[in-house]
């Protein structure tokens, strides 16, 4: 909650009209001194411009879904639509085109569904490629059991924290001689501790009680000891929150037996990787998992991880569950969490009623179909 | 007790007891076979972990080399140790005796209550080299780099074991797990060796799939891996994925092979150092790890006998140990196995 403090010194009769676009309220001043007004929660009064990327195959209709439930549920958001195929700049570097870049930087929040990369020659991933712009460093998925979506495993709560920039994912690579391939694995002070702390205070803020970090630091001594150290460093400062330190093999080998002993992991790039996806085949699979990218400079972009699914594009069979959650993770990360309760609770009972699910979910209602649903749910909910 | 009459050749293995709960679980291994009358003689070997020298770890390398076959408990790495201080559990496989190939087979168990039934997955990792390299410099400080190291060599060679393994077992399929995505050159040249093996085995079918996806299908739809081959550091993270799908590290046996050496172990290798002691601990991976050593010594009648025992042991879930839900002891059910060894007709003559 936001409190805004204004002081005026008002001393006739008059109207004072205080707001953004359609959100206004009125005072009456009485001809008293008006010395201060206190506005609780004038942050909901302002209405944010979110970054939207719609992306290739089912992203375009998936994003009108969630900008549909969003106006449903009357979030004060304005989405900016940008498009990020790759061009070519000044100099033949690839670069993402500016309007988007001006765009993100102002606005700081993104949105965006899933990019496919053109296969022409040299074409840089899509995905590395806003990674590397926007400096997006961590990787954040919470995988929540989706009560109505039954998988073999029941009450998972946990969040991965990824690094995104280096590791296993530098690209470093070199033939040494015929036959024998090098590749560099990167780790460094900086990132490491970096990752740390964005694990920590995600811990904190957002009420879990455990970082653990994951690593190999048996086999790896030095690089995964490093990060090791730099997760212990940044725990000394959050006493609040239990830190633990896991084997990545013990991770896995516990995490499908019982994933209720997880709270918040936090690790390397391929590590990530492989858990992020591991834990999000433990509630159902990318179809219904949120993401987002956080990175320097208060950029937050939020992402549905899946494909483009090019077969069932414009056929009005997507499912938007994906991109939704991600719209509730950015919401969340903006404070909006009024709002973000609302739509998540209204996905959420959407699936477990069974009675409008797309065909991935089990039922055969259309996109459309799917977000009227929400849509109607979120309204009722007023 | 059965009595034994001494008709067989002795063989004499290598037992390495390693850390906790290593040693008491070889012992019971030990007793059963003294209980069966396996022609097999015990020649064994202590390192400690803790020292830094390197003659325990030599011994050893000497004594397997001497005997061809060993079975070991693993040995615990200290990594807060210098990285000069490497891990010996990874020195006696590759530096020693060229183990290429590890091999776990994730079988579901009778008895054994999991989310998904009826696994039988066999995972082949590459046992040498990749990301266990030990290759690890910082070039500034703050900066580490950790090379992981793919050869053409060894590459071709584990995709011939797995081809190989599969067309022995009557398997029909084997997938290259890899990140060649991301890694083009080294994981690239994994799978480019993987696919040139392959079309040399026209019977069996071959396909790719990437790391991460991999552990996604694991969990949802498991049944649809036979055969799976892949460089170490994957081999690690699919093997513990698969133990903890058909029931957790006191179940699944593991092999290491060469071309002149076998190590039997515990497939995921866990040093269990909060059990040791408790006789808590869960016999069934360590004996049918033995077991893989005697199908491997061609002692498959004492091979087939013992794990018969062990699977009708696990039918009886009062027995089963805390790691799999229940309250029984290990010396329990290692008592069990001996009864059904018993009552199953000896191969000896018994007075």
């Amino acid at each position: 909650m936001e409190f805004w403090i204004i002081f005026l010194n008002v001393k006739q009769q008059c109207k004072i009209h205080l707001g953004l676009g359609e959100n206004t309220f009125e005072m009456f001043n009485k001809g008293y001194e008006i010395k201060s007004l206190i506005l609780g929660n004038f942050f909901a009064f302002q209405v944010h411009t979110v970054t939207l990327i719609p992306g290739d195959g089912i992203g375009p209709e998936i994003s009108t879904a969630v900008m549909k439930i969003f106006e449903a549920a009357k979030v004060p958001i304005q989405w900016e639509e940008r498009n990020v195929t790759a061009i070519k700049g000044p100099g033949g570097k690839w670069m993402i085109p500016p309007e988007a870049k001006e765009s993100m930087d102002r606005s700081k929040i993104g949105l965006k569904g899933p990019l496919k990369t053109p296969i022409a020659a040299g074409h840089p991933s899509m995905n590395l490629l806003l990674r590397k712009t926007f400096d997006l460093y961590a990787n954040v998925r919470p995988c929540v059991s989706i009560e109505g979506y039954k998988t073999p495993y029941t009450d998972v709560d946990l969040v991965t924290i990824r690094e995104n920039t280096e590791g296993e994912y530098s690209g470093i690579e070199h033939v040494i001689v015929d036959g024998v391939v090098q590749s560099i694995k990167l780790i460094t002070e900086q990132a490491s501790r970096r990752i740390a702390e964005y694990a920590f205070e995600y811990a904190r803020n957002n009420q879990r009680s455990s970082v653990t970090a994951v690593h190999k630091a048996n086999i790896m001594r030095m690089s995964d000891g490093l990060f090791l150290r730099k997760c212990r460093e940044v725990a000394e400062n959050y006493k609040d929150v239990k830190f633990t330190e896991m084997y990545l093999d013990t991770v896995c080998l516990n995490m499908v037996q019982d994933p209720t002993q997880f709270d918040v992991l936090v690790m390397p790039n391929l590590y990530g990787d492989i858990l992020s996806d591991l834990c999000a085949g433990l509630i159902g699979g990318l179809g219904v998992t949120p993401s987002g990218n956080i990175g320097a400079n208060g950029v937050a972009i939020f992402e549905s991880v899946h494909g483009t699914a090019p077969d069932i594009a414009g056929k009005d069979l997507a499912n938007p569950t994906a991109l939704l959650l991600s719209a509730v993770m950015m919401l969340r990360h903006m404070g909006l969490h009024a709002d973000a309760k609302k739509i998540e609770t209204a996905c959420y009972d959407t699936i477990r009623d069974k009675k409008v699910l797309t065909k991935d979910l089990g039922g055969n209602s259309k996109c459309s179909e799917f977000t009227t649903e929400i849509c109607r749910r979120v309204q009722d909910m007023d | 007790m059965l009595y034994c009459s001494i008709k067989e050749t002795t063989h004499t293995v290598t037992l390495i007891p390693g850390d906790g709960i290593g040693p008491e679980l070889l012992n019971h291994v030990r007793e059963l076979f003294r209980f069966s009358c396996v022609p097999l003689d015990f020649e064994v070997v202590n390192i400690n972990s803790s020292i830094t020298s390197e003659d325990d770890i030599n011994n050893a390398i000497t004594a397997i080399r001497r005997n061809g076959v060993a079975l070991k408990g693993n040995l615990e790495t200290n990594h807060t140790l210098p990285p000069s201080h490497k891990s010996r559990n990874n020195v006696l496989r590759y530096t020693g005796l060229d183990l290429y190939a590890n091999v776990m087979r994730c079988q579901s168990l009778p008895g054994v209550q999991t989310r998904h039934k009826n696994i039988d997955i066999i995972i082949i990792r590459e046992n040498t080299e990749g990301e266990y390299s030990s290759l690890e410099h910082e070039s500034v400080p703050g900066v580490v780099e950790s090379l992981k190291i793919i050869t053409r060599n060894n590459s071709l060679r584990i995709a011939d074991y797995a081809f190989q393994l599969a067309r022995e077992k009557g398997r029909r399929r084997v997938t290259a797990v890899h990140k060649a995505n991301i890694m083009k050159l080294a994981d690239g040249l994994f799978l480019q060796c993987c696919r040139e093996v392959a079309s040399g085995y026209p019977d069996i079918a071959f396909d790719s799939m990437i790391v991460d996806n991999t552990t996604m299908q694991l969990v949802s739809k498991p049944h649809q891996f036979d055969v799976m081959v892949m460089p170490n550091l994957y081999g690690n993270v699919v093997s513990n994925v698969c133990a903890g799908l058909v029931g957790g590290p006191g179940l699944v046996p593991g092999a290491n092979y060469g071309h002149n050496y076998a190590v039997f172990e515990t497939a995921t290798r866990n040093t269990g150092k909060s059990i040791a002691g408790r006789n808590i601990a869960n016999p069934t991976a360590m004996l049918l790890a033995s077991c893989l050593m005697l199908d491997h010594l061609k002692l498959h009648d004492y091979a087939s006998m013992i794990r018969n025992a062990v699977f009708a042991t696990m039918n009886e879930s009062l027995l089963h140990t805390p790691d799999i839900g229940g309250q029984g002891t290990t010396s329990e059910m290692v008592q069990s196995v001996m009864r059904n060894i018993k009552s199953s007709g000896p191969l000896t003559t018994e007075l």
